[in-house]
């Protein structure tokens, strides 16, 4: 596929700077490479440093890795954000109103909107939900939703990530680097700020609570997490507890901390851990992370958690396909943002069209994420295909297809020169008593050339990211 | 404070320390070696640092014959030994990183940055910067960790149980470097208050830095029993057991919880055993007997300390 056929931030199709580009790019060209090359360097340092690793999983347990920082940022016109922020906060006051019906009255099921068995069906309904009132109605207080742009220009969202989605700490530090390294471009333009977000988080988690001053920890599953220094950053960040599931413990319906003074009762809990580890009690019972008796202490309502039980079957891949639905259904109105063509794998003509179409598309199995689980069809090689065929084949409704996305490109550094990389954005929406947000979010670059898949775990690096007015 | 995290920060110091006073008693057992010259007796003096931080059996079962580089290596760089200084150095930024959200982000770059190095560090690289100057290193990384917490830190309790695990670990090591003198054997009686014995004292003192901290005090030549009076009853050196147990006892003080009034007891009365103790006593009941003892009486308050804040409270 020729360059060209991609969309880039940058550059126009006629080879000009883009106009909110105009100021890095002249940056960039009065800026002697040797000082360049020397602060690329000093980030790898201070990253190496600060200790801004992540684990891999797969690899021998404790295993850190640096994730690459890229010192071209990814700009956006404020106009074209303040778009974007509307349709976030359309989606997800959506998505939250989904997931308080589902878990009461279904009116949607009723309505017709939404097939009945993909919503009970769906491993990810947890029916200990049902009849539940969580405060103020939130259930996904976090959410950090993908969004890409293809060759149309256009941005489309690819997944919400309403359960524990993780990244911003790379949002918070990519800016903080970037303004010691290069303090002279913020001080040329207007680039809105974004170290606010820990406030705003504390704020939101602070707003969901029944009760008045609420002590409100971060639940980790421990330090051998791949997010790990995600965790303890926010949590020093906000100035909360860090909590292990073995710190916490349940009596008569309430959770209390171990302290060395003694326990203390917890209001809020920032959990980090997946609904299946929570609570041995109720969900997985080989789980060491959990806290026993959690479930019964939140159904009790003495508890709050973020995000909620069950958030799952809102982001479930299977779900997606109806989020525009949803958005007409709650809010009466017509989808800001764009969600991407999808075939879902369980209906029988998407599944033929699908298979004989798998060199075009993308499969992604419902319940993966991180990319693992995915076949990127033009990209894969001819076994790969068979294989997921066949993994098609004994569980079609395991999975989705959506058509391959040219995600627009930003230029990279890769070795010594610039070249253009696939980019995402994930900007982070928090829903308490009202919906809000740090302008812009986290961008993921695939390294790779011609890689479309920005995740950490396979390769991708990060960015950071420029609202500028 | 979460009791897990108490514990972590309580850990994190001691290790640190720990790595410090490793590295102190080997540098005083390599300062003294320099001083015998019979080859024969010089890889005596390095059973003096297995002795006294009590790793001679896990080394005896490492390795066939003791000498230098054998227990420089053991002690110092030895990834299978939990002791080492290397594996110190492991442990608190394990302990560090468990409890990030806790300490500040200048103490854990000390910790990470000293840990990234010392995993570049080998016996070649060690021998060429001079075994000297690796162990000013292994100080001087603890020096700027100590300083780094008292700048740094909020004056909360985690602050309290990092200074915590300090002072227990560092009385723990003054103790035990006083006690090297019992284990290195002079090359024969006459040398008794001879020149050898002088620069095996001065080197005692060296290595808990108090060599110009006695000169000051005493204006004297040094004799064991004002070296044991300085490093164990004055209240002014910041290494002497007396110091150590009035922080230990004062924190304790100030952590205190509805079931700490024995762990308070057990630190009190170690430390009035040193406020109104008399050095001519201690010696006549013998130096070495006396530190073993308070060796003893200080694992039992480590136990103390462990059992009243770090395990799990339980909720009535």
């Amino acid at each position: 596929m020729p360059l060209d056929h991609y969309y880039n931030e940058m550059y126009a199709e006629d080879g000009s700077v883009r106009r909110h580009y105009e100021a890095f790019s002249e940056w960039l060209r009065e800026t002697p490479a040797s000082r360049i090359a020397q602060n690329r360097h000093a980030a790898d340092l201070l990253f190496h440093r600060v200790g801004i690793t992540f684990a891999v999983y797969g690899e021998s347990s404790g295993t850190e890795r640096l994730i690459p920082f890229d010192i071209v940022p990814h700009v956006i016109p404020g106009a074209q954000w303040d778009l974007l922020a509307r349709g976030l906060r359309q989606r997800m006051g959506a998505l939250n109103r989904f997931l308080h019906d589902i878990y009461h009255q279904q009116e949607i099921i009723q309505a017709g909107r939404i097939p009945r068995e993909h919503v009970n069906d769906n491993a990810q309904f947890r029916r200990e939900m049902v009849g539940i009132d969580v405060p103020g109605g939130v259930y996904a207080h976090i959410a950090g939703v993908d969004l890409v742009r293809n060759s149309d220009g256009e941005y489309y969202v690819l997944e919400d990530n309403l359960r524990t989605p993780s990244g911003v700490s790379y949002m918070l530090e990519n800016r903080k680097m970037m303004m010691r390294l290069f303090p002279e471009l913020f001080a040329q333009q207007l680039i809105r700020p974004v170290d606010h977000y820990p406030d705003l988080l504390l704020d939101t988690l602070r707003s969901v609570s029944h009760v008045d001053n609420p002590t409100i920890v971060l639940l980790t599953p421990g330090h051998y997490n791949s997010a790990y220094f995600e965790h303890a950053f926010l949590a020093q960040q906000m100035g909360i507890e860090l909590v292990e599931g073995q710190d916490l413990v349940v009596l008569n319906n309430t959770v209390f901390m171990r302290t060395t003074q003694g326990p203390q009762k917890v209001d809020v809990i920032y959990r980090r851990i997946d609904d299946d580890f929570l609570d041995p009690l109720a969900f997985r019972p080989d789980s060491m992370l959990g806290v026993p008796g959690l479930l019964a202490a939140y159904r009790a309502g003495r508890v709050t958690l973020a995000n909620a039980i069950g958030t799952g079957v809102a982001d479930d891949k299977s779900m997606y396909p109806y989020v525009p639905e949803m958005i007409r259904f709650y809010l009466g109105e017509e989808p800001i943002l764009k969600n991407v063509p999808t075939y879902s794998l369980r209906v029988e003509d998407d599944c033929k069209y699908v298979l004989a179409h798998l060199d075009e598309l993308v499969v992604k199995e419902t319940q993966g994420s991180g990319g693992y689980g995915m076949l990127v069809g033009p990209t894969a090689s001819r076994d790969e295909r068979e294989r997921f065929r066949q993994r098609i084949l004994d569980a079609p409704e395991r999975f989705i297809a959506q058509p391959t996305l040219s995600l627009s490109q930003v230029p990279t550094f890769c070795g010594d020169g610039l070249a253009a990389r696939h980019v995402d954005l994930r900007p982070y929406v928090l829903t308490g008593r009202e919906i809000r947000f740090a302008p812009g979010g986290l961008t993921r670059v695939a390294l790779r050339e011609g890689s479309l898949v920005v995740n950490s775990s396979q390769g991708g690096g990060v960015k950071d990211t420029w609202v500028v007015d | 404070m979460l009791s897990r995290v108490a514990s972590s920060l309580y850990w994190m110091s001691r290790y640190v320390e720990r790595a410090e006073n490793t590295a102190r008693v080997l540098d005083v057992a390599w300062r003294m070696s320099l001083l015998v010259k019979e080859p024969r007796l010089q890889d005596q003096e390095w059973f003096a640092p297995l002795n006294i931080t009590g790793t001679l059996f896990p080394f005896a079962g490492r390795h066939n014959i003791v000498c230098a580089r054998e227990v420089l290596h053991f002690m110092a760089l030895d990834p299978e030994n939990p002791s080492s200084i290397y594996a110190c150095a492991r442990q608190a930024r394990e302990n560090a990183r468990s409890v990030r959200g806790a300490i500040t982000s200048e103490m854990w770059e000390v910790l990470n940055s000293t840990w990234l190095e010392m995993q570049q560090m080998d016996e070649e690289k060690m021998q060429a910067r001079g075994v000297s100057a690796f162990f000013d290193w292994v100080k001087e990384r603890s020096h700027l960790f100590r300083g780094v917490t008292f700048g740094t830190m909020h004056r909360d309790d985690a602050y309290e149980f990092a200074r915590l695990g300090t002072h227990m670990e560092r009385a723990d090591s003054t103790a035990r470097i006083l006690d090297v003198k019992y284990h290195i054997l002079l090359p024969s009686v006459k040398e008794v208050g001879g020149a050898v014995d002088y620069y095996q004292w001065s080197a005692v003192l060296r290595s808990v830095s108090a060599f110009e901290a006695y000169r000051k005090v005493y204006r004297d030549v040094i004799t064991p029993l004002k070296l044991a009076e300085l490093l164990i009853l004055r209240d002014d050196i910041p290494r002497s057991l007396r110091f150590c147990l009035r922080q230990v006892h004062d924190t304790l003080g100030r952590v205190q919880n509805a079931q700490s009034g024995e762990t308070l007891r057990c630190s009190g009365q170690i430390l009035s055993g040193l406020q109104y103790g008399r050095i001519s006593d201690i010696f006549a009941g013998g130096l070495h007997e006396y530190l073993t003892e308070f060796l003893e009486s200080m694992q039992s308050l480590s136990l103390q300390i462990q059992k009243s804040f770090f395990y799990a409270t339980p909720v009535e």
